[in-house]
């Protein structure tokens, strides 16, 4: 029996189909999960998916992180459920507190679409297994609000926890000068933050979008976003 | 003020209404009384004035937009042609495709971001109208000078809008142009196109059939948006920005749009809805008498139902309100429930307001009182039909005299190297990325090209690989020297750009964007521009399936050049078969299709270094643009060209420039015999473009264009990598490092708006 | 009915571009003599029924909850007076 990963609607999500996709092309089944529903289907993962869900209004992720599938995620994530959350997902977690710090608005004002230099800080988690600790990949970046802030205690704890686990690095692609004033970290996050873990690497949250990165012919043409999810199938096959 | 009522308008026939400050015509207002054989009630005056808007009527341009039905090529594609929402192709495995552009120049000059905002929302309406899912929208924008204060005032509010808007819907923005020139000062013009795709099953037609239907209006609630803006805002000039015009623009709402969205294509899938119309100008005024007037009955509406956003809004206003993200569907009784069950699940406001009734009237109640009693054929299809004098203006042979061909021209390879860094790094031929990065074009996870390509291409089917492409063009330069050639090449251009992937041109939209009409100079670039169009459709095989005219776009007495922007949508079998713009191996063999002529008249080289626009501009050969897209197109499904790009503004050298960049690779160029290297580089002929032929595929590809007759001329070799030092180099004459081009190609559009 | 109004702000550590954007676009426009500008959000809340002790600590887990988020915003919560 192949592994379940669901995948949250709200009202807004925009990569929803997109992930199933990615998530149907590494080999697993994806479950479409919709934000009034407290009910998760029996799935395995989770993942939050990019988009605007509810405009952003407020903030981005504020009013979703009160739906109805989040009071079952953020309690099934407390004891143990694999969650990723990507771009707006990210957002969503930060502000259910399930990973610490908060997302702000891009440092140069302005929508950001680009293909992202990453570097892997952290494969030890449940959905970078399948990378390797320092390895640089490109994942597209498209964000509004994807400017990670958190205190200095908080950063220094997650660097010194390993649990920072994807960094801006710095690549050919954003030497074209795309938007000025921009260089390799597209939107002011501290310490080039691109995402991090929980304690337990169970819960990840990135501003990139690896379910762009999955076949040749679309999206960044690259595969490099693959691992994400055959990473979390291997741990659940295996578990 | 007393409600007034059909009977009162009966009793009080010498009541006067304002109807010239509602922007109707002294005998535009006596043919309505003619029609109801009494005085229009407030509410039915305020119908008739904003569908029989300029906007909402074409009675200027009408009469000359009938050629396209009258010149149609025959086309098995076309499902549904002009009239609808936007008209619907055929694309092969049981799709459809409906595509459409339109006009959105006027709010976004007053209010740049909600203007292009609602522009991207009003046209992802037309398309759902249509029974399509989104996949795509596509943005041609024309700003004035890129260094005037007015083009930094609204080029960043029209980005940002378009953004905000199209990117929080979840639509990837594949394409479209921007363009500068100190003639659109003052009148911007934020075009939008959107692309959707549907099962043939599943086209849904924007009429009300079926007595006892209910009528359900969706979405927003209304409130007092754009309140007369169809007529006041679109169709009257405004000599400068008006403060008190502020109020008359709508704002927004793109989240409210994307459920809309979702929640109609629900409503589709499960066969729920008979007729749907979008609500976009003239609102509800528009919805219902479009309705009711392609049904086969009348319907009945009661106003008092409409959810209202501000309750002091009088009847009149609700009827020409314009508030965004509203929808009105026609459904069968029995599913009514379920239809609002849906809405509902998605947090969209649904009321049942009206049904459709066994007679031929179109009836408005308002607190239990009739207010409007009225055949809705007279008020949708029965606008005035002006004829509009036209007259070729007696500047235009002058202009013509002017030729470009005799402007100075560069001697010796230095100067050529400096020209062609002014040109390539001039606003309209520089890299546009800083305003397309703002732009998401990957969401839907689908975009197999992207802007800066020669069109967008989107897969709509991920088991066979079918696609669809779009390419928009237009160049007001061409058209100002020769409105009817002009037209021509823009369409020359978007169908080349289609070919160019590797796709097949299809159909053709448009949106013809001009002056006064009341300026028969204007009126006769419009008949030309027209003419022009019409004529080549017919010749290259591909009809128009729907488009949209603006006219006033002038300041005073000056108008923008005429700006016919075409759109041409192909297929393509595989996309896995398109070709990119970008250089992708070292060694790979560079030709030049087609004939290369001294053509400079509205040229880009002329604008940059001489500033100057006369002359001709280039000749049209729609028989040789067929046989050279016959050529792409077998050369991207048969493997033998791995990159192609179109030439057209800015000659060769803007196309090499943007092939190496895109690919970081170099190209070593040789002048070909019986050119110079100025022409070689800048002329603008048509029916032009640039492969790039693996050495395996020469013979083959030679071959092939030697059997067809079209002209293939070896001109150089990609060569190296950027990373390594490459260059660009005409043997003889200049070599430019590619770091160099890419400075003078990137830079530009950041320094000037940042 | 009466009006409560919660304004929220960001910390004064975190940084915020578009203050930042509306203070550097002062002097063009020749405003002089302001040195820093940080843009917030104001909510207004209409009550039903008396603001009392109880329904103001209501008011303020809403905004401590849900209005403003903690981890970079301030927030306060007044009582405007009727008019």
């Amino acid at each position: 029996m192949t592994s379940r990963i669901g995948v949250v609607t709200f009202p807004g999500s925009l990569d929803d189909r997109d992930t199933q996709r990615a998530i149907r092309l590494a080999g697993a089944e994806p479950v479409a999960l919709w934000h009034k529903d407290k009910d998760l289907k029996q799935v395995d993962a989770v993942v939050l998916p990019g988009g605007f869900s509810y405009g952003d209004y407020l903030r981005a992720g504020a009013i979703s992180r009160f739906s109805p599938v989040m009071e079952t995620i953020i309690a099934e994530a407390k004891s143990g459920l694999p969650v990723l959350g990507i771009c707006n997902g990210f957002q969503v977690l930060t502000e259910a507190h399930l990973l610490p710090g908060a997302m702000l608005g891009n440092n140069h004002l302005h929508f950001i679409c680009r293909d992202q230099k990453l570097r892997v800080e952290n494969s030890a988690t449940a959905w970078t297994a399948d990378f390797a600790a320092g390895q640089e990949i490109h994942i597209p970046l498209k964000n509004m609000d994807g400017r990670y802030v958190a205190d200095a205690r908080t950063l220094d704890m997650l660097e010194a926890e390993g649990r920072v686990v994807f960094r801006y690095v710095a690549g050919a692609d954003e030497e074209a000068g795309a938007v000025p004033g921009v260089g390799h970290n597209p939107n002011g996050s501290l310490r080039d933050i691109a995402g991090i873990t929980n304690e337990t690497g169970s819960v990840v949250g990135l501003m990139p979008h690896p379910e762009h990165a999955v076949e040749s012919l679309v999206g960044n043409g690259r595969t490099d976003g693959l691992p994400f999810f055959t990473s979390i199938l291997k741990r659940l096959v295996s578990a | 003020m007393t409600l007034d009522t059909v009977d009162n308008a009966t009793r009080t026939p010498d009541v006067e209404l304002p109807w010239a400050e509602l922007g109707l015509k002294k005998d535009e207002y006596e043919r309505v009384v003619e029609i109801l054989g009494r005085r229009p009630t407030g509410a039915e005056l305020a119908m008739y004035s904003v569908m029989w808007s300029e906007h909402c009527s074409y009675k200027s341009s009408k009469v000359h937009l009938r050629q396209f039905g009258e010149k149609a090529p025959r086309s098995d594609a076309l499902l549904v042609g002009i009239g609808e929402n936007a008209g619907v192709v055929d694309v092969g495995q049981g799709y459809a495709v409906t595509f459409k552009v339109e006009s959105h120049n006027h709010p976004s000059y007053v209010e740049p971001y909600q203007g292009a905002a609602t522009g991207v929302g009003g046209i992802v309406r037309d398309i759902i109208a249509m029974g399509a899912r989104p996949v795509a929208v596509v943005d041609p924008l024309r700003f004035g000078a890129a260094d005037h204060p007015d083009t930094k005032r609204v080029l960043p509010g029209v980005v940002a809008g378009i953004g905000g808007y199209g990117n929080c819907l979840g639509l990837p923005n594949i394409g479209g142009e921007v363009v500068f020139d100190a003639c659109y000062q003052g009148n911007p013009l934020v075009n939008a196109g959107a692309i959707g795709v549907m099962r043939h099953e599943d086209i849904h037609l924007a009429k009300a059939s079926g007595a006892g239907n209910k009528v359900i209006l969706y979405g927003a609630r209304t409130g007092g948006d754009g309140i007369g803006g169809a007529s006041i805002l679109a169709s009257e000039t405004f000599d400068d920005a008006k403060p008190s015009k502020r109020p008359a623009v709508q704002v927004g709402d793109p989240f409210q749009e994307k459920l809309l969205i979702e929640c109609t294509l629900e409503a589709f899938a499960e066969k729920l809805v008979v007729g749907i119309q979008d609500l976009g100008a003239a609102g509800l005024s528009c919805a219902t008498s479009e309705l009711a007037s392609n049904g086969s009955g009348g319907m009945h509406v009661v106003l008092d139902d409409v959810p209202l956003r501000d309750s002091t809004l009088s009847p009149e206003e609700i009827l020409m309100s314009e508030s965004q993200e509203r929808m009105c569907a026609v459904v069968e009784p029995e599913k009514v429930e379920r239809f609002l069950a849906i809405c509902e699940k998605w947090d969209v406001i649904a009321t049942v307001i009206g049904e459709v009734t066994d007679g031929d009237r179109l009836e408005i109640y308002w607190h239990g009182e009739k207010i409007v009693d009225v055949d809705p054929r007279t008020v949708a299809h029965d606008g005035p039909v002006y004829e509009r004098p036209y007259a070729r203006p007696d500047w235009q042979d002058a202009l013509q005299a002017d030729d470009a061909n005799k402007l100075p021209r560069p001697a010796g390879g230095d100067q050529l190297r400096d020209q062609v860094l002014r040109l390539v790094g001039s606003p309209n031929q520089a890299s546009k990325a800083w305003i397309t990065s703002q732009y998401d074009h990957l969401v839907q996870g689908n975009t197999v090209l992207a802007q800066p390509q020669d069109s967008g291409m989107i897969r709509i089917d991920e088991e066979s690989g079918l696609g669809v492409a779009l390419a928009t063009d237009g160049n007001g330069r061409y058209a100002k020297l020769d409105p009817y050639h002009g037209a021509q090449l823009a369409l020359a251009e978007a169908y080349r750009n289609v070919a160019t992937t590797g796709a097949r041109p299809l159909a053709v939209s448009d949106c013809l964007n001009f002056g006064s009409p009341e300026d028969p100079a204007v009126m006769w670039q419009f008949a030309e521009a027209v003419r022009g169009l019409a004529d080549a459709c017919q010749e290259l095989g591909t009809p128009v399936t729907g488009g949209n005219v603006s006219l006033y776009n002038q300041t005073g007495e000056a108008a923008i050049h005429p700006t016919p922007v075409v759109a041409v949508l192909g297929v393509i079998d595989d996309v896995a078969r398109r070709t990119p713009v970008a250089f992708q191996e070292e060694g790979q063999l560079l030709y030049l299709l087609g004939d290369t002529r001294e053509e400079f008249g509205g040229s880009a080289w002329s604008q940059v270094v001489h500033d100057h626009l006369g002359g001709l501009p280039p000749q049209v050969d729609l028989e040789r643009e067929r046989l050279l897209a016959e050529i792409l197109i077998a050369a991207s499904r048969d493997g033998m060209a791995d990159s192609a790009h179109d030439l057209s503004d800015g000659g060769l050298v803007q196309a090499v420039t943007e092939s190496a960049l895109l690919g970081g690779k170099g190209a070593r160029l040789v002048v070909p015999d019986g050119l110079d290297a100025f022409t070689f580089l800048f002329s603008e002929s048509a029916g032009r473009a640039l492969v790039a032929v693996p050495r395996s595929e020469e013979l083959r590809f030679t071959d092939m264009c030697g059997a067809r007759g079209l002209p293939a001329t070896r001109i150089g070799v990609v060569d190296g990598r950027e990373e390594d030092g490459a260059v660009v180099e005409v043997q003889g004459e200049f070599s430019l490092p590619l770091t160099e081009l890419r400075t003078a190609h990137e830079t530009t559009i950041p320094a000037v708006l940042a | 009915m009466a009006r409560v109004v919660v304004d929220v702000m960001l910390k004064p550590e975190i940084l915020d571009p578009q203050g930042q954007a509306v203070q550097r676009a002062l002097p063009r426009l020749g405003f002089e003599g302001i040195s820093d500008v940080r843009q917030g959000k104001r909510f207004e809340l209409e009550v039903d029924g008396p603001v009392d002790d109880a329904a103001l600590a209501r008011i303020h887990e809403l905004a401590e909850t849900f209005l403003a988020n903690t981890v970079i915003e301030n927030f306060t919560v007044k009582v405007e007076e009727e008019k």
